[in-house]
């Protein structure tokens, strides 16, 4: 028989609101949805909230539970102690709407910006051949169901609403992967745009959207990372975009990553020291016109700081989970601003146009 | 009277539901050139076609080359029990390839086969492997490939016009609560934003519903709180017609344990796979259910069934595959025979069929569901499994080649679940989602021709606007009426108990007796809070959809006195060759639900002559059958 357990859930509107305390039953294998809607067949009939499936298929019921973009769908009550409140808010990056439902529109504004699929104009419906294998990598980032929770979770318009104008952000980046290695797709350049026009400069690659995406797509390791790689090495070295070619199926050959704790592929060059900057990797103009020119590319530059992370080596998502009054700085608290241009490796997509 | 603020547009063509059928609709009618909303209950691609899983059934023959339209029509047919719209049927088999095709102009990724071409895998009721399908998750490939497809029509726009809007919007959450009408013909929808609460009006004199169905009135369902049968009671409140009400599908394996996800479907291609249905004593008891039409293409021993998977050939299927009802029917008697699970449900059981690596590939997104949501490991455990209600395979009859809305309105057209006539009795598992795309292309080519060829634009009058405004705000100036939420738990428990799986005279006239107690309480229901995102209020203005269209339902189970497809009566349980001529048709006269007897269109001589004379015996009546003998021998001389 259930058990009455307590609850912490934000109620409000884009006015303000506050956390508010329930004490609800929970009975053996339920989910948090599943507390949400009881509450809503007794003491908060108005309580809102998105859901449809209930079965982690849509990615309808993003939210906040104890601090960690989930979908409550599929957040287990039995994840928690008996004891423990959980506490519940809207995904923050978005404006509330109403108690745990966002404004999301910001994602179909950069899913309609996204230039779709572009058939191939010899090919008649029906004519189409590919090979599994061609597919699957591509069909890896269409498994994305639109919960939004790594546009939620990603630290460049997590509380930075002035980048949202030009940043499309990683569930739109799997996109243009996606496109890129579709093996009919016609546009060419789906690397050169996402870099030009959906600001994937602004990635640093935190890994931060991975680790949320509830399909366990490896957003960072397997679209953005080969994107960036390639973005520069097609552009200008006809050598290395041959090698990334024949390297499709594989791993291509990467450089390294702001922390010092990334692991596996991704650090191929941390041996020796220093990182290799990426694709508009710093303010220095004369230097970033070289690693665009492609010149230089392999250039070292020095050891980012790493971010501020918790025990388990994670980035503290929210301040539910962090002890300081806002969300932490990814480029570690112990950094001021401006930084030395030659550690930065992170560049604004427009630094380039005139400035008035 | 205080001032309520109405938004107002003007468009050609409006779509409601933004499922794969209203997508294609909406897609068809904007490439005809028209102006064109389409309005979402929900966000933008969360419709519920994401959650369809198996696939999606064309013929295209990749798999295995003897596959045809006239099979795939022969097996539409057989699984509907002979009580479809033969033209409906006729249609989907041929049309569902270059649906599929056109997909992958759009973007879309199936699996494929060695040879590059879509992988097709089989699935229960169809004869050879048919549905083109994405791992397990098909549905979402297909709306989502339809969002895309949308947007690059924006983008057109957008170059063309300078604004992504100019031709094809899309509202998402927003909810039509009206359509309005000028005299018989269709002038508008009327509805509000779940957002602000605020009313919205459209004008347009095409109006296409494609809003899925009405799962939400029963207790154990798959369906999510979308499935309101809105889209059912806006036709007939419109002067439509509703048709084989009384046909719901159950789908045989959904989740029974543990209980939050009690609900959740178990895809068939577990059992296409390989798994199989036990009872609590261990026995593998679908042997002992094959119905004796089907003793031809089904397996009576374990030895041939298993080889069955390897050699399709020369092997007779499984039972496991058998259509969806007779293995729902199967598993409810093993239940009442009490060799159910404690929970009330069978096993499934994949884990001692195949390795654990295979079972991961093949099914992974069942497996991370089970995983994730209940902490069962498919590959290692059975699964405990019961009927669920899943589909609807009654709704609005529409004319087969147009989708244009039967009765006394015109310029209402109906694609997807939300339409009947295309599945007869019973549904094939994936014959939906490809029916989606057949019919929702029509429906939205036949209204954008409708518009065109009308000469003037049918007028919104403003008292049935007024009127609109009056029943939706009504439920928030009450106070003294019940929660809308206990309501729906009533509604549900009267349905689920009384209109079930399995259904009695008894039950049936006690049910009806409810549902008109319901219906009073239903009228008085007041909803706390305000119109901002207020979902006690919106429940409570979907619950009169859902209470009429129960009615339909409840009154054709108990006119129809023989058990077929989706509908099984205790006290009638063979099937009926005299009920196959009939159609139960619903209207609305007033409130009331009126229901009436109509004669099923009779299938054209080269379509009936696809099937044996030995099948059709099962199912026509003395007289039908010398009919078929005469054309025979016509056509021997
Ligand atoms: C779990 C599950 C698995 C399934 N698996 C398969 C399968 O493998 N193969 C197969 O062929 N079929 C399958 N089906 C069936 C199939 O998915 C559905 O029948 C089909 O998706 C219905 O599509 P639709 O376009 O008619 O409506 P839906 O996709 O349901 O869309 C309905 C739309 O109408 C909107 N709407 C409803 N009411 C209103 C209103 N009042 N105002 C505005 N908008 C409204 C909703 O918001 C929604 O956008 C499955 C179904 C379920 C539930
Ligand atoms: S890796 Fe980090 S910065 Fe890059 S998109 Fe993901 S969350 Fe944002
Ligand atoms: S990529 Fe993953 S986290 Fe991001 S929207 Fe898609 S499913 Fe959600
Ligand atoms: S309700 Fe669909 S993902 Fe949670």
């Amino acid at each position: 028989m259930g058990t009455k357990r307590p609850f912490r859930i934000w109620r409000g509107d884009e006015t303000g609101g506050d956390l508010q305390d329930y004490t609800v039953e929970v009975n053996e294998g339920e989910v948090v949805l599943d507390v949400i809607h009881r509450l809503q067949a007794t003491d908060a009939p108005d309580l809102a909230c998105r859901w449809n499936c209930k079965a982690g298929k849509c990615g309808s019921c993003s939210m906040e539970i104890n601090g960690k973009p989930r979908l409550s769908c599929m957040t287990r009550m039995s994840t928690f102690e008996e004891t423990e409140t959980v506490t519940v808010t809207p995904l923050r990056t978005f404006p509330v709407i109403r108690d745990l439902v966002t404004d999301v529109s910001f994602n179909y504004e950069k899913a309609r910006e996204t230039p779709a699929f572009a058939p191939p104009a010899d090919l008649a419906p029906g004519e189409y051949r590919m090979q599994q294998v061609d597919v699957e990598r591509s069909q890896e980032f269409r498994k994305c169901i639109e919960c939004f929770l790594c546009q939620n979770v990603c630290h460049v318009i997590r509380d930075h609403e002035e980048n949202k104008p030009a940043f499309s952000g990683p569930r739109f980046f799997i996109r243009a992967s996606e496109l890129d290695m579709h093996p009919l797709d016609a546009k060419p350049d789906r690397k050169e745009y996402a870099q030009a026009e959906m600001g994937l400069g602004f990635c640093n690659i935190t890994k931060c959207c991975t680790e949320v995406c509830p399909e366990h797509i490896k957003i960072t390791d397997n679209g953005i990372i080969p994107m960036k790689e390639r973005v520069v090495d097609r552009r200008y070295d006809p050598l290395v975009w041959l090698g990334s070619k024949i390297f499709r199926r594989g791993q291509v050959p990467q450089t390294s990553v702001t922390s010092g704790h990334s692991s596996g592929a991704a650090t191929a060059s941390a041996a020796h020291g220093g990182v290799h900057s990426h694709a508009g990797g710093s303010h220095d103009t004369a230097a970033e016109r070289q690693a665009q020119q492609g010149v230089n590319w392999h250039r070292e530059v020095p050891h980012p700081t790493a971010p501020a992370v918790d025990a388990n080596g994670k980035l503290p998502l929210t301040e539910l989970t962090f002890d300081k009054p806002a969300a932490p700085s990814p480029f570690g608290d112990d950094v001021t601003f401006p930084l030395p241009p030659e550690h930065l490796n992170f560049a604004h997509p427009q630094q380039d146009e005139p400035k008035h | 009277m205080t001032e309520t603020r109405i938004e107002r547009h003007h468009y050609d063509v409006v779509v409601i539901g933004a499922g794969g059928a209203g997508l294609r609709a909406a897609i068809e009618a904007r490439l005809a050139g028209k102006k064109t909303a389409i309005i979402s209950k929900s966000l933008f691609g969360k419709a519920h076609t994401v959650m369809a899983e198996g696939g999606a059934a064309a013929a295209m023959g990749n798999v295995n080359p003897r596959d045809n339209w006239q099979v795939h029509f022969r097996d539409t047919m057989r699984g509907g029990k002979f009580l479809n719209n033969f033209r409906m049927a006729e249609l989907h088999a041929k049309e569902a390839p270059q649906r599929i095709w056109e997909l992958e102009t759009y973007g879309a990724l199936f699996d494929r086969t060695k040879d590059g071409k879509i992988s097709q895998r089989n699935f229960g009721g169809h004869e050879y492997p048919r549905l083109a399908h994405v791992g397990d998750r098909t549905g979402l490939e297909l709306i989502r490939t339809l969002q895309q497809k949308i947007v690059s029509l924006q983008q057109e726009d957008k170059r063309e016009h300078g604004d992504y809007e100019a031709r094809l919007k899309v509202f998402a959450e927003t909810t039509i609560t009206e359509l309005l009408l000028d005299g018989d013909r269709v002038a508008g929808a009327f509805g509000y934003y779940r957002e602000s609460g605020e009313f919205i009006l459209f004008e347009a004199p095409a109006v296409v519903l494609a809003t899925g169905g009405v799962g939400r009135s029963y207790k154990v369902t798959s369906n999510s709180w979308e499935y309101t049968g809105d889209g059912h009671a806006l036709a007939l409140r419109a002067g439509a017609t509703l048709i084989n009400m009384e046909f719901l599908q159950f789908h045989p394996t959904g989740m029974v344990w543990p209980p939050s996800v009690k609900g959740i479907l178990v895809t068939e291609s577990v059992r296409g796979d390989g798994g199989v249905l036990k009872n609590s004593e261990g026995k593998r008891f679908m042997f002992d259910y094959v119905p004796d039409v089907f003793r031809k293409q089904y397996a009576d021993n374990e030895a041939e069934a298993d080889r069955w998977y390897k050699d399709p050939d020369n092997n007779r299927r499984p039972p496991e595959l058998l259509p969806r009802d007779e293995v729902a029917r199967a598993i409810n008697s093993e239940v009442k025979a009490g060799r159910g699970t404690p929970a009330g449900g069978v096993y499934l059981d994949i884990a001692s069929r195949l390795p654990a690596e295979e079972i991961r590939r093949r099914l992974p997104s069942m497996y991370h569901q089970f995983k994730e949501l209940a902490d069962v490991d498919i590959t290692k455990e059975p699964m405990e499994v019961g009927p669920t209600c899943h589909y609807v395979m009654g709704g609005v009859e529409v004319d087969p080649d147009s989708g244009a809305a039967y009765g006394t309105v015109r310029g209402l057209f109906a694609a997807g679940e939300v339409s009947g006539g295309m599945h007869g009795s019973n549904r094939l598992g994936g014959n939906s989602l490809s029916d989606l795309l057949v019919f929702g292309k029509r429906a939205g080519g036949h209204a954008a021709s409708y518009a065109d060829q009308l000469t003037a634009r049918p007028k919104v009058s403003v008292a049935a606007v007024e009127a609109a405004v009056e029943t939706a705000l009504a439920p928030l100036q009450r106070d003294t009426g019940e929660s809308p939420y206990t309501l729906q738990q009533d509604l549900q428990a009267v349905m689920g108990d009384l209109v079930g799986i399995i259904r009695r005279e008894g039950e049936l006239v006690d049910a009806l007796a409810r549902l008109a107690e319901l219906r009073e309480r239903v009228a008085k229901v007041s909803a706390a809070g305000g119109r901002r995102y207020n979902p006690g209020w919106h429940l409570a203005l979907d619950l009169r959809n859902m209470l009429v269209v129960s009615e339909c339902t409840a009154k054709a189970a108990l006119e129809r006195q023989e058990s077929r497809g989706g509908h099984t009566r205790e006290d009638h349980p063979a099937m009926d060759a005299k009920w196959r001529r009939v159609n139960l048709v619903c209207s609305l006269d007033g409130e009331t639900v009126r229901l009436t007897q109509k004669p099923l269109p009779k299938m054209r001589p080269e379509l009936i002559q696809l099937f044996d004379r030995a099948e059709l015996a099962k199912y026509l009546t003395d007289e039908e059958l010398a009919e078929f003998d005469a054309l025979t021998e016509e056509a021997g001389n």
